[in-house]
């Protein structure tokens, strides 16, 4: 109930959640300084240069895209106020805000967008790299308006002007230079409500308020102070006793969620990752037999019981997974459905299949490469194994490093494990890489389980290269129609991370980016 | 026999020492009996405290019994203590013999090379050693035995300089016997005590080394053992204190009767040495 409730008001523009606090009578407050953390410390706090969990959290307060998104994935302005889309999909044109400045005094306009996007992400980052090599030109008509043209109608575009994929940095700061060793590198530059102020590596990062920032009257806080705590035990009593205001992403772990959501004075949040939805499955190697054969694989399916796994082990900080593109993502459709959990069914599918239990009640066995992500994901892999067991598959459990880990899953030496990545809010972007036979890669986060299927294949090329959202929609139905059959691999939840504040800290979560939003509206009540 | 047990009894706290390691042995064999099926198995609800729903001593966070996990857990405990043990041993007592025995470059060598191992703080090879060669029972006895034998070669190589200008093997010399059989057969027999109450000692730090290394997640992941026990309770202590408390006083248990046996043994072996301290 709760949940629905800002997610509906969370759905409408930002300005919305502070007409919400306004309407419960709390203006915003100017003053305070939020203390919270970051985990773990990031090697540098430039967007691009590094584009990992933590440097987007802290980045996003200092850079801004042209756009961020709402917890449905509607496009909300940010640096563009508003935009327009050709109708065969192809042309796209930015207006952008008239009186945006950089940290460092000079106007932002077209040419640093153009310079963002064309060059500076394009070079920096693979993600961004593979989608704007789609962009055929880049024009600037006037200083405060930006054309693409696109070789061919690419319907999610828009998903990429987020902060977190295509934050804008000043072209005159790194222009001509390695834009990875650029001095402004050291001390980021950008257009957001807060600018870098101080780092003592090991210890803290420093932002101030950034006064000349465009949006009138924002930020409201003076400084957010961005504390480095190795130990997760530390970051919980720190947040427990008043210390820090604010966790996200990695900081709490889920069994100590429990006992924060019953402190009064802490709200705890699991919503505002709708954009990045990563979801969580049993990797399967379908080289190795009898992966390859498809009962096997939906009755490995059905003996998993995701409701324990989301209740269990992570404390319902995520839900389970019912087909392979997240609830919260786009073209998610909510009647394609995996089979549940049913330990007789499977037993009776693997019967049928000829897997013939031995004396000791087993089919057969199958290594499991854990992953080596902390503690959670052991308890995963112990469950799996017991959860197996049920229907006469044991399974063998190595553990490795996390290095080993993506060296193993990228050169295909496993036969399962366990895997989450980032949708990024389209299947075009997050999901076809997983499964489609043109991406059948040595390399991590590919289709490294081999599965191949042409219809899946078909379906997704033409899901990329149509423009209108409902023949999308139709060819995606028709891809979790065929995955959930087949089930190329074992989906398991929805992930979702813990935003825990102080309830006198307000507007924390208020997009479908939450804590990777720029924080002007966030304000401490008294 | 009977000289040596009235030896040993008289130090009473060898003797509970023996007692609670005899159980502890008694409940590692029954374990299968005791606690029928896989101590993987969820037995009841996950954060059952102790005493409810027929479980004695809890269940973890995936609702298995803690009480299962460490009747279980003794076995591989108490396997995996012994095993590296004997391989401990053969290694250092093999090398002590033969660096004792032959004396000069050959003890120069030899020594030196236990020193080698030695100067490495031994916990952090033993980490290295699983680290690299992937957490599996074969790999974990193996890095506890390379790790402890180094103390053994030293303590035998003493008592084999010492016992070799003795003139019972002098005497062993003339009579022309090989050296083989001077070794095993003169100074060996005599070399044995100080041995012995080492061994008790080192199964003692076999057991702590495993734990410490299945806490750090190095174990082998489809086993159960305390060390794994205590690692997987630590993060939820303040929600589940039975998880590591249980397994921990166990571990403590055992290793404390293991030493304690091991100075009864002591006392036993060295008559002359226990009347001194009483």
């Amino acid at each position: 109930m709760e949940l629905n409730r800002r997610g509906l008001l969370a759905a409408t523009p930002l300005l919305m959640t502070v007409a919400e606090a306004q309407a419960q009578g709390i203006t915003p407050r100017r003053g305070g300084t939020l203390t919270t953390m970051l985990t773990p410390e990031p090697p540098v706090l430039q967007i691009g240069v590094n584009n990992q969990g933590p440097t987007i959290v802290i980045g996003s307060k200092m850079f801004e895209g042209l756009l961020t998104f709402s917890p449905t994935l509607e496009p909300i302005p940010v640096l563009a106020k508003s935009w327009t889309i050709s109708p065969d999909g192809k042309e796209y044109v930015f207006r952008l805000q008239e009186n945006v400045k950089f940290h460092d005094g000079r106007p932002m306009t077209a040419d640093d967008v153009i310079f963002s996007v064309m060059k500076f992400h394009t070079e920096l980052a693979p993600r961004a790299r593979a989608i704007f090599a789609l962009i055929d030109t880049a024009e600037a008509p006037d200083p405060h308006t930006v054309k693409f043209t696109l070789k061919q109608a690419f319907e999610p575009f828009l998903l990429m002007f987020d902060v977190s994929a295509c934050g804008i940095v000043p072209k005159h700061l790194f222009d001509g230079l390695d834009y990875r060793t650029a001095p402004v590198v050291q001390r980021p530059v950008g257009t957001g409500p807060f600018r870098f102020a101080e780092w003592q590596r090991g210890n803290f990062v420093r932002l101030e308020r950034f006064s000349d920032y465009w949006r009138p009257n924002q930020p409201y806080l003076d400084a957010i102070i961005y504390r480095i705590v190795p130990d997760s035990q530390s970051r919980r009593l720190a947040i427990e006793t008043g210390q820090a205001q604010l966790t996200q992403a990695n900081d709490i772990e889920p069994f100590d969620v429990p006992a924060l959501r019953a402190r009064p004075n802490l709200e705890v949040a699991v919503n505002g990752w709708e954009y990045f939805s990563p979801v969580s499955w049993i990797e399967l190697n379908h080289r190795v037999a009898p992966l390859n054969d498809v009962r096997v694989r939906q009755a490995l399916s059905m003996a998993v019981d995701r409701n324990f796994i989301a209740q269990r082990l992570w404390f319902g900080v995520g839900k389970p997974a019912t087909n392979p593109v997240a609830s919260t993502t786009k073209f998610h459709d909510r009647n394609v459905r995996i089979a549940g959990f049913d330990v007789r069914a499977a037993n009776a599918l693997l019967d049928a299949a000829g897997f013939r239990a031995n004396a000791q009640g087993v089919r057969f066995t199958l290594k499991h490469l854990v992953l080596p992500y902390g503690e959670i994901w052991s308890r995963l892999a112990e469950y799996l194994r017991q959860a197996f067991r049920q229907v006469g598959v044991t399974l063998e459990l190595e553990s490795t490093d996390a290095g080993n880990w993506a060296r193993r899953i990228g050169a295909w030496e496993y036969e399962t494990s366990v895997n989450f990545v980032y949708q990024f809010g389209d299947p075009t972007l997050g999901v076809e890489r997983t499964y489609v036979t043109s991406n059948i890669q040595r390399v991590t986060f590919t289709n490294t389980g081999g599965y191949s299927n042409p219809r899946v294949d078909e379906l997704f090329a033409r899901a990329r290269s149509v423009p209108a959202a409902a023949d999308r929609q139709a060819a995606f139905t028709d891809v979790q129609k065929i995955l959930c059959e087949e089930v190329p691999q074992i989906w398991l939840m929805e992930m979702a991370f813990p935003t825990i504040h102080d309830r006198r800290l307000r507007n924390v979560v208020t997009t479908g980016l939450g804590v990777h939003t720029g924080f002007g509206d966030v304000f401490l009540a008294s | 026999m009977a000289d040596f047990w009235r030896r040993y009894r008289r130090n009473k706290g060898a003797v509970v020492g023996l007692v609670v390691l005899i159980l502890v042995v008694i409940m590692a064999a029954t374990a299968p009996w005791l606690f029928p099926g896989s101590p993987w198995d969820m037995a009841s609800a996950p954060f059952m405290p102790p005493g409810e729903m027929g479980m004695w001593l809890g269940t973890d966070s995936l609702g298995r019994d803690v009480a299962a996990g460490i009747a279980h857990g003794a076995r591989i405990s108490l396997l995996v203590g012994a095993v590296s043990t004997v391989a401990a041993l053969s290694v250092g007592v093999t090398l002590g013999a033969i660096a004792g025995y032959l004396g000069g470059f050959v003890d120069d060598v030899v020594m030196r090379f236990t020193e080698f191992f030695q100067t490495i703080p031994s916990f952090v090879l033993a980490i290295l050693l699983v680290a690299i060669f992937t957490p599996t029972i074969g790999s974990v006895v193996a890095a506890i035995a390379i790790v402890s034998w180094p103390p053994v070669a030293r303590v035998v190589r003493a008592e084999f300089l010492s016992l070799r200008s003795r003139e019972f093997v002098q005497a062993a010399e003339v009579l022309g016997k090989s050296r083989i059989a001077i070794v095993l057969g003169d100074i060996l027999p005599n070399a044995l005590s100080p041995i012995i109450v080492l061994a008790s000692l080192m199964v003692a730090s076999a057991i702590l080394l495993e734990s410490a290394l299945s806490f750090l997640g190095l174990g082998d992941p489809n086993l159960m053992t305390w060390g794994f026990l205590i690692g997987s309770g630590r993060s939820v202590i303040r929600l589940a204190w039975w998880m590591s408390v249980f397994p921990g006083l166990a571990i403590f248990v055992t290793v404390l009767s293991l030493n304690l046996v091991g100075e009864g043994l002591s006392d036993a072996l060295n008559p002359r040495l226990a009347r001194g301290r009483a």
